[in-house]
């Protein structure tokens, strides 16, 4: 991977961060309501994914979808807007937070149900074997959702047909305020992956780089046609599940233990042309990390400058998007009967 | 090109010319495909278009009808058969909350020109897990349309217009009307999709029906006729959307309206119809508007009382009888 590349997923990691974080401040002032699932802890993995992936393959989310949609390129204009339910948001505000759609991005909806995500992937998936083409379909999906019956149906069909879907499971660790040992006889969530033989395997979700190396292997396996595969990265979310959700459920300890193994502080480190491979960075451990990252630190890889340059772009950027949401106007009536009425002939039906 | 055919013949030919003149068009369920369908629908058309196109599915109807979900937003035209209307309600998820959700949750970006065709209705004793109508749970979910074609013609035409529409559309199949015969003219001109039928004309009072129930309302219409009342039978076609217009200029004309439907009447699409008709109507209704429906009861396996549970053509008589003397 080269030094571009690099910073470009450190810049969108950055600004996955900073976006939510001003997400959640315009929430308490009111300009944003509704449920609100923020992504803080997260980034690597929708970061590391999306970059593995090519504009052509088609991205299945849920309703914690805000950064899977930046960094699938989605203006953050358009998302804030359409976090704010402006006529201007990227499904002219009638989507909100929960369901963000780009049909010229391939970005195929953020759905609210949990486990919804998977026949949705399938049947995409179902249309390019069909049809023979090299593209993938990325179904993400939370822990939580593996207790839903569409996750044994779905996966089942895409492996009994081969299909060219790549199963992401995010796994923060909680459903809500239920800790995976305590909604899940199988806590290993990628083991239940085997029983459908798709091949399938845990990923430090908390390591940007592992997250792309793991998501092109994949991708690489589905398009020579073998199936769909799966990967579960284990991550952790450092809010609670949604604005409503203090979090108070989870012991202070396991918090601060993770936000020590902050993805973005690790991409920092790791920002370089030259890197140890994510084997190495996963034998190591955390510790390593931390050892590493200060050495990379001082080795002056990554200079402060640039670091700066990075934080302050992204910080206009969300805040040009605040500032696009509070003037988008108010979509009417109309417009809602309008986006119901999409390719429809109402007029000539009866 | 006229000919008489049984009502799975006609689903079955509208099935073949959609398949042949659009390569994205697929159909998928239980027994689809190699079987031919538990009612013969989709017979001779794994044969001829191959298992992709015909796909038997594992019995997972909550994802297979989201697959369907998943494959119209990208444009194709998947035709998703569930066993019957009951096994449904394993996939309302997929129906009520994508198939009908995503065009308008997205902004409009995403159409969904997907087709959901189901048996429903009491049939032969299947008991009460497997004689549901339900088209009621459907009628009111914004986004959705429903056609409940009652004849071959109407079978035939409103399959291949259901599957041409970008517009997610649920046709209900009553599980008796498959091995009906009627007349199917494929050189006609199909109506508007939603419009309703008046088949019979008639002076005295509007009978408005649906599906199965309008076989049984014209052999009413038949009795009554003998003892000098005139009934004039429309066959709505479509629940979602109705075509008030057709109904509300019969009503204004008979100034009498009975509403046979099979399932019960408690918040059931006869209210709807009713109420509707009613805020057209009302200063030409002669008499309060009557519904007919089935007993408030889960249909019984025994055959008697199964028969007890739906309306029967004397009830409609007597009936519309009553509402005459009014």
């Amino acid at each position: 991977m080269d030094r571009e590349k690099l910073i470009t997923m450190l810049h969108d990691m950055l600004l996955a961060r900073a976006f939510e974080e001003r997400a959640a401040e315009e929430y308490g002032r009111g300009n944003i309501a509704g449920f609100l699932h923020l992504y803080p802890g997260e980034e690597a993995v929708a970061v590391g994914v999306l970059h593995a992936a090519e504009p052509s393959d088609y991205i299945v989310s849920t309703y914690r979808e805000h950064v899977h949609a930046l960094v699938r390129g989605i203006p953050a204009n358009s998302v804030m807007a359409e976090l704010f339910g402006k006529k201007e948001g990227c499904c002219r505000g009638m989507g909100g937070s929960m369901h963000l759609f780009d049909r010229e991005r391939r970005f195929m909806g953020g759905y609210a149900i949990v486990g919804e995500t998977y026949p949705v992937a399938t049947g995409i998936g179902y249309t390019i074997a069909m049809r023979d083409l090299p593209e993938a379909v990325i179904c993400f999906f939370g822990d939580g959702a593996v207790n839903q019956g569409t996750f044994h149906e779905s996966l089942n069909m895409a492996a009994l047909w081969d299909l060219p879907v790549l199963f992401v499971c995010e796994n923060n660790h909680y459903q809500i305020g239920t800790e995976i040992h305590r909604h899940s006889a199988v806590p290993e969530v990628y083991k239940r992956a085997c029983g459908y033989h798709i091949p399938a395997r845990k990923v430090d979700g908390m390591d940007v780089l592992a997250v792309h190396q793991a998501t092109q292997e994949a991708l690489t396996q589905i398009r020579n046609g073998t199936g769909p595969q799966f990967i579960e990265f284990e991550t952790y979310r450092f809010r609670g599940h949604s604005m409503a959700d203090p979090g108070s459920y989870r012991p202070r300890v396991e918090v601060k233990a993770y936000e020590k193994e902050d993805p973005i502080t690790i991409a920092i480190a790791e920002s370089l042309p030259v890197y140890p491979s994510s084997e190495q960075i996963a034998a190591a451990g955390p510790d390593s990390i931390d050892q590493l990252a200060t050495h990379l630190d001082q080795a002056g890889h990554l200079s402060s400058e640039t670091l700066a340059e990075l934080k302050a772009g992204v910080a206009e950027t969300v805040e040009a998007a605040v500032r696009f949401a509070t003037e988008s106007p108010e979509p009417s009536l109309a417009d809602a009967q309008a986006c119901l009425d999409c390719n429809r002939g109402m007029e000539v039906l009866i | 090109m006229s000919d008489t055919v049984f009502y799975w013949q006609a689903l079955n030919q509208a099935l073949d010319m959609e398949l042949a003149e659009d390569d994205s068009v697929f159909v998928l369920g239980e027994d689809v495909g190699l079987y031919g369908g538990s009612y013969r629908v989709t017979e001779g058309l794994y044969a001829k278009y191959g298992e992709w196109r015909l796909r038997d599915t594992p019995i997972s109807e909550g994802s297979f009808t989201g697959l369907g979900v998943g494959a119209a937003l990208v444009g194709m035209r998947p035709v998703v058969e569930i066993m019957t209307i009951n096994f449904a309600l394993l996939a309302l998820d997929s129906i009520i909350n994508m198939a009908a959700k995503v065009p308008f949750m997205s902004g409009g970006q995403f159409p969904m020109p997907l087709v959901i065709r189901m048996p429903d209705g009491v049939a032969k004793q299947l008991a009460a897990q497997h004689s549901q109508r339900l088209e009621q749970t459907l009628m009111n979910v914004p986004g959705l349309r429903i056609a409940v074609p009652a004849t071959p013609q109407d079978a035939w035409w409103q399959l291949r217009q259901a599957i041409r529409s970008d517009e997610p559309i649920i046709l209900l199949e009553h599980a008796l009307l498959y091995f009906s015969k009627g007349l199917l003219d494929t050189s006609r001109e199909a109506p508007p999709m939603h419009r309703a039928r008046v088949h019979r004309p008639g002076k005295d009072l509007t009978i408005v029906t649906y599906s199965r129930m309008l076989d049984l309302s014209l052999r009413a219409a038949e009795q009554l006729a003998e003892k000098g009342i005139e009934a004039e039978v429309i066959d709505l076609r479509s629940l979602r959307p109705i075509d008030w217009a057709t109904c509300a200029t019969s009503v204004d004309k008979t100034h009498r309206l009975l509403v046979v439907e099979e399932d019960s009447c408690y918040a059931g699409t006869g209210a709807e119809i009713a109420a509707g008709l009613t805020e057209h109507c009302f200063f030409n209704l002669d008499a309060p508007p009557v519904r007919i429906g089935g007993k408030e009861l889960p249909i019984p396996f025994n055959a008697t009382l199964e028969a007890a549970c739906i309306p029967r053509p004397s009830d409609i008589v007597r009936a519309a009888e009553i509402l005459c003397s009014r």
